[in-house]
Parts: structure tokens; sequence; C-alpha cells
């Protein structure tokens, strides 16, 4: 693996512009300090209930996702580079979904195969044709970003279906400042506390064309058993919507309304944080009970707003990842700003060859995997664990890709043995709807354990506060 | 506010009420499980504590014999057992989750932080000496849940269902204690005018955390089934009354009348309630039949409950 590039100190071992309060703040930070605030940040935590579950792991139903105390910080000029890079993608992104439920010229024009799209188990055929208000599918959009040197930056995934996540990067925003508030004294952090109000005013502006006044919104969720529940919760609130499950709401003389203590009430937009496939049982899955049954249909009528559309996981794909130089090119008829990791897809005989060479160098994932699951992380495997993944590799090939093990940067992290580096990553959350709104900052997912280059929550992952200074 | 949500409100309340009046009953039965003289009827004590609690048949599926040591983990720890403390708790704090949205902060981080205390608590840590500090402690807890109520709820939707689902439970459990002690301490229908055992009476008295108050509000009377009864049932100043638990629903009710502009049958049906408690004689109630009148009682809130549930589009 390359050299790791440390985002507070350069290779001469001088402290980097963005960082400079925070390694003059380290340096007079007590042990004890430091320890007692983990402590309140953790109890803080505890307190509100910002817990996540871990499926199959029933004794300990909730966790708490760890909470670094220091910073990562991006200065300005380096934010504004990032961030025009991310707005290209996500526009291409929406521009791609619009174009596969439509005409398909980016298949006409063989850019990317057929097959990769209409076998693609994401691409839903009931939205051909379908036209969402502002041609907007996915309105929330979560990129995953990691970085390796000064300026190289990589996309690792997009995220165009029901992205979380959003409401750590609040929480970890709002105990920073409790824990810290000199640290934002002395110089200016770009704000992220109006995210819950542009996500209301984004779906406000997707609102179908035929609601009167003002539209009503709901969270849809799956309910409190739900590993992302908190959030739903915490984002209704925020934005001031209901919170419903599926059978709070019904469809009644073409027209979408929740039950409540009085009358029936209109519903306009529906941000959901279901997956695709039990949103309807009467055009999806039939045996989803927590879905809501004729949605769809007043989807496709233009008289409800379902964000994110259905079918946006075609754009996330990991399949279709490997073609987005080509989509952004396609779509924006400019260079991507962002590049993408380069990519062997398996199902490829010579990639497959390759990769089978060289599994103990490479990260093989699958192909609709998330959440760290059923992954390979070669570098870091038993010779067990290589040729265990090797035999499932074999058996189905299409089912992975495969790209290089990147040395994640790394970021000063308070650990049981002092101040250290870890591995990172960004998760920067984009909205669509009247505009493109890219929030400043984002997740930053840190790898606690020594080396680990998986930043996961479900695989012991933390999460840190993530700066964006103003000029 | 949506059907779901009120159910939730209601519920939660419901059920943070419920654990603080197990944690009451089973007070009591450890009392008088300690007492000189009780070790012959301490089995009897444990098996009113489960009657009280309707835990009987659900005890006596699981366990041959009755053992204070099994009662009280059926009834602290079981999670098997809808109504053991820490399912209770669990339930409770389920619906507080599903709405926190419409809790304030302080009420939510009082039934979290019950939810997380209680889940610290080994049941072998909990032998027989620190069992009242750990009564005590949920006790503690469900006054803390409802005193963030009351201090820092808005008088909208929100508080008016959890009132509604704490006061039902309160009439429901008062109703029930009453019942289930009165006749295991009352064998005989002559003795109802006597002055019987200050111990026995006394925990019918605590079971509701009223013998201070019993004392006050009689002065010199002693304990007489008759006036324990009157004080439980007809007294307005006692809160935990029937009298002043189905008051305190009527209020709720007239606030959502209020809020919605809409009245429905249960409003009729909870100020009948009232009106016929307030006019209630305890000549006539026991001429009639105690445990007739209590039963009766006992049903119509339940089925008010139910016809809340309906009015309100609990789901």
């Amino acid at each position: 693996m390359a050299q790791v590039f440390n985002e507070m100190q350069d290779k001469s071992g001088a402290v980097r512009s963005p960082y400079l309060r925070v390694e003059e703040w380290l340096k007079t930070l007590k042990r004890k300090d430091a320890e007692r605030a983990r402590q309140e940040a953790e109890n803080r935590f505890r307190r509100q209930g910002i817990t996540f579950a871990v499926y199959g792991d029933s004794e300990a139903a909730e966790r708490l996702i760890p909470f670094d105390i220091i910073p990562r910080v991006f200065a300005a000029s380096e934010w504004r580079r990032l961030s025009a890079g991310i707005e290209q993608r996500v526009r291409a992104l929406n521009a791609f979904i619009h174009d596969i439920y439509h005409r398909q010229e980016i298949i006409r024009a063989g850019r990317v195969p057929a097959d990769v799209i209409i076998q693609n188990a994401a691409f839903v055929p009931e939205m051909m044709g379908v036209n969402p208000a502002r041609g907007i599918y996915a309105h929330v959009i979560g990129i995953d970003i990691v970085r390796i040197g000064e300026n190289e930056f990589y996309v690792l995934e997009d995220n165009c279906r029901t992205p979380s996540g959003v409401s750590y990067m609040l929480e970890d925003r709002e105990t920073m400042m409790h824990l810290f508030p000199e640290l934002f004294a002395h110089q200016r952090v770009a704000p992220v506390e109006n995210y819950p109000a542009l996500l209301r005013k984004t779906l406000e502006s997707v609102a179908p064309a035929a609601s009167e006044g003002e539209p009503t919104i709901v969270v849809l969720t799956p309910g409190i058993h739900n590993s992302a529940f908190f959030e739903h919760a915490f984002l209704a609130d925020e934005m001031g919507a209901e919170l419903c499950e599926g059978d709070d709401l019904f469809v009644m003389d073409g027209a979408l309304y929740m039950r409540t203590t009085q009358a029936p009430k209109r519903v306009d937009v529906v941000y959901r944080r279901i997956d695709d496939a039990f949103l309807d049982p009467l055009t999806f899955r039939p045996d989803s009970a927590i879905g809501v049954p004729g949605l769809f249909d007043l989807y496709r009528a233009g008289k409800v707003t379902i964000v994110n559309a259905p079918g946006t996981g075609i754009a996330d794909d990991k399949a279709i990842y490997t073609y987005m130089p080509d989509v952004i090119e396609f779509y924006t008829g400019e260079k991507p700003l962002l590049k993408n990791v380069p990519t062997w897809r398996c199902a490829e005989t010579q990639a497959l060859t390759y990769v089978l060479e060289h599994l103990a160098e490479l990260v093989v994932k699958e192909v609709h995997g998330s959440g760290g699951y059923g992954m390979l992380v070669g570098p870091t495997s038993s010779k067990k664990e290589i040729e265990t993944f090797r035999a499932k590799l074999k058996a189905n090939p299409r089912n992975y890709i495969a790209q290089p093990t990147l040395a994640l940067s790394a970021v000063p992290t308070y650990t049981a043995s002092g101040v250290a580096p870890r591995h990172v990553d960004l998760r920067p959350f984009v909205l669509s709807g009247d505009r493109v709104r890219v929030t400043p900052g984002g997740l930053t997912r840190v790898a606690l354990k020594k080396g680990s280059l998986v930043v996961n929550s479900s695989q012991g992952g933390g999460t840190k506060d993530t700066w964006v200074l103003e000029d | 506010m949506l059907g779901r949500t009120a159910a939730s409100l209601f519920w939660m309340s419901r059920y943070m009420e419920r654990a603080e009046n197990m944690a009451r009953l089973l007070e009591v039965g450890h009392r008088i499980s300690l007492m000189p003289g009780a070790i012959e009827g301490h089995r009897d004590e444990w098996r009113s504590t489960l009657l009280s609690a309707a835990c009987e048949h659900s005890y006596s599926q699981k366990y041959g014999t009755i053992t204070a040591q099994q009662v009280v983990d059926f009834l602290i720890f079981d999670e098997s057992n809808p109504s053991s403390i820490r399912s209770i708790l669990r339930t409770a704090r389920n619906n507080g989750r599903a709405v926190r949205t419409a809790l304030t902060r302080d009420v939510w981080e009082s039934i979290n932080s019950t939810w997380n205390e209680l889940v610290a608590v080994k049941p072998s840590e909990l032998t027989s000496d620190r069992l009242p500090v750990f009564l005590d402690w949920v006790k503690q807890r469900s006054m803390s849940f409802r005193g963030a109520i009351l201090g820092t709820m808005l008088r909208n939707e929100n508080y008016y269902f959890s009132q509604l689902g704490n006061f039902i439970e309160r009439a429901d459990n008062t109703a029930r204690i009453l019942d289930v002690k009165y006749f295991i301490l009352l064998p005989k229908p002559s003795d109802v005018g006597s002055d019987l055992d200050m111990h026995q009476w006394g925990q019918i008295l605590r079971s509701v955390s009223a013998h201070r108050a019993y004392r006050w509000f009689y002065r010199n009377s002693g304990y007489k089934p008759w006036l324990v009864a009157e004080f439980l049932i007809l007294r307005e100043e006692m809160p935990r009354s029937l009298l002043f638990s189905t008051s305190w629903i009527c209020t709720a009710l007239a606030g959502l009348e209020n809020l919605h502009g809409a009245r429905y049958g249960v409003h009729g049906q909870a100020e009948e309630a009232r009106e016929r408690l307030r006019s209630g004689r305890m000549e006539d109630i026991f001429q009639s039949g105690l445990h007739e009148y209590l039963q009766n009682f006992i049903m119509a809130n339940n089925q008010l409950s139910r016809d809340i549930g309906t009015t309100y589009n609990f789901p």
C-alpha cells in the first residue's frame, strides 16, 4: 500500500493550514479532559437514544456509534473544488436515471451495455415513462468519497436510494459545539444545522403540480425496529412533518391521505425511508406489510411525489459505478471532476483472472452489497479467509467487483493510547429539487481500529464532526 | 395528529403508570412477607400480589409453587411475562420511541434513561435486601416521567392523549387492587363495619400509597373497611381514587373536545361515569355488592378505553 496521506501533517511533519487551530488545541488538551468529553458525548448520545440496531445481534439490539472528539477539517478552497465535483456528479446521476426510464440514449450511444441495465435487479420497469416533478429522481444523495493525497479524491460509491447518516452529521456538530464551544469562537466553520430546513424546501419544491397551498410532507418509516429509526424520527421532527408507518397512509379517490385523530388529511410528498420493493404491495412485493397499497399508481398519475423516486438504485449499483466516468461525460459534456476508483468487473473473464491472481492486494465487494458486509479486504485478511472468498468468487463472478486497496487518508483520532491517526472516508449529502445543494462537510466515518480500512458503523467504525472552514 | 401518534402517547403513559403500580404491589408483598407471624400466610400474600397484578394464571403455568424469589423474578425481570416491570418499561419506551417527535426532550430522556438504567440491573444482584431500593427507583422514575409531562408538554392533543392513558390505567389499577385485596382480607360480609387488623388494612392503602393520606383524612377512625373503600372509590381528594381518575379523564376529553370542536360518544360515557361516582353512596355500593360494583366499573373503564381508540382512529 502506498504512503498514507495524513490530513493534519504533511510529509515534512509541518501542520497543514486547515488544521492549525486544531493542532494547537490538541497540544493543550489534557488526557483527563479529553476522556471526560468523550464520556459526556457518549452519555449525550445514549440519553437522547441516538442509537442504531445491528441486525442479527439481539442482545445488544441498540448500539451507539462511537463519536470521536477530534474534528476533521477542510479548507474553503479544498471544499470548493470537492463540491463542484460532487454537484457535477449529482446532476449526471439524475440525468442518467431520467434517460434510463425514458429514451435510453446512453444505451443507444453504446456507452453503457443494455444488459447491465435491463438485467439489473435495481432496474424498475414500472418506472418507464414516469415523469416526476422537475425531472428529479434522486432528491437526496450521499456520495462516499475517500482521499488518498493532497489533491486526490476518489468516489467510492454513490448512494441514490435512501442514504442515511445525516442525523449523525447534525448531532456530531451539536455535540462538538456543546463540548468545545471555544473551538468555534476562533474560526468560522460553515454551518450544517439548516439541513432539515433545506430538505423541507427541496421536498416542497417537488410537490405535485396539482397540490394546493403549502404541500403536506410526511416521512415514511418501516418502524421502530429499523436500524435507522432514530434518523427517521429526527428528520420528521426537525422538518415539522408527520412520521408515518405504512398503515397510517391510505389511498382514497385518487389521492393519498393519512389517518389522523380527526378527518383524514391529504398528503402530497412522501419522503420514504423504506426500500422500493416494500413501497406498495399492489405493484411491488405483495407480501410487504409496511407499504401503502395503491401508492405507486398515484405516483405514476402525478398525484403524489415519492422521494427518492422508485428505481433510483439503477444509478448506484456497483456494476453501473464502473461506467460513471462515461455517464458524467455523456450528460454534462464535461470531464469528470471527481475520479472513480479503478474497478475490475469480475463478470469479465480477463478481469476475473487478474482479480483471482491478486486477491491478497485487492478489495472485493458484492455488486449489491452494502454496510461493509460480504466484502474481502485482501491485505488485512488471513490466507484462509482469502481462500474461502476465492471459492465464492469463482462460483458467482458476476456478483463481484474488485478495486485496489486504497490508502485512505488518516486524521488524528482520540484512542485508548492517546491521539493517533486513523483512516477516514466522507459522505457528503446533496439535495436536488429547485436547485442542487451540497451540505458543507458531511459525515466523516472513521475506522477506530489501528490500521483498519473498514469505516462502516456495523463493523465498528465511528464518526467525526466534519468542518469546512469559511474564508 | 396521526391516530398512531395518539395511540402511542396513550399507551406510553398507560404503561408508565402500570410500572408504578406494579412496583407498589411488590413493595406491599415484600413488606408483608417480612412481618412476624406472616410465615403462615406469606404464600397467600404473594398469591394476592399475583392476583392483583392479574398474573396468577400465567405464573401458575410457568411455576408449580409460589416462592418469593420466583414471584419477584416473574414480576420484575421475566421477559416472557408481558406484565413484568421489564416488559412494561420496554413497551412504554417503544411507544415513546415511536412518537419521540411528539415528546419534549425532557419526557423522552426521562423514559429513555429509565430503560437504560433498568437494562444495567442484573437480576442476580437484586437480593431481597436490595428489593425495596429497586422498587423505590421504579416509582421515582414513573413520577419523574409524569412530572416531565406535566411540566414541559404543551396542553395540546399530545398531552391529553397521554393523560387519558395515565388515568384509565390508574382507575383500572385502583379498582382491581381494592377488589382483590378486599376479598382476601374480608372473608365474612358481617365484618364490614368492624375494626380489623391494622397491618392488613394498611397494606391496601399502601398498595396505592395512601396510608398516610388516610390517617389525615379520617383522623381518629382507624382502618375501617367501609372507609377504606370510600376513600379509594368516592373521594375526589384522593388522587388515586376512581372518582379522581374519572374526573381527570373527563378533563382530558374536554380538552380534546375543545381543540377539535367535536364531541363524541366517549365524552358522554366518561361524564356519566363521573356523575355516578359523585352521587354514589357507600351504603348502596355495599348493599348491591362491592365486588359487583368494582367489576362493573372495570368493565366500563375498559370499554371507555376501547371506545377512545375507535373514536380517535388508533390503529
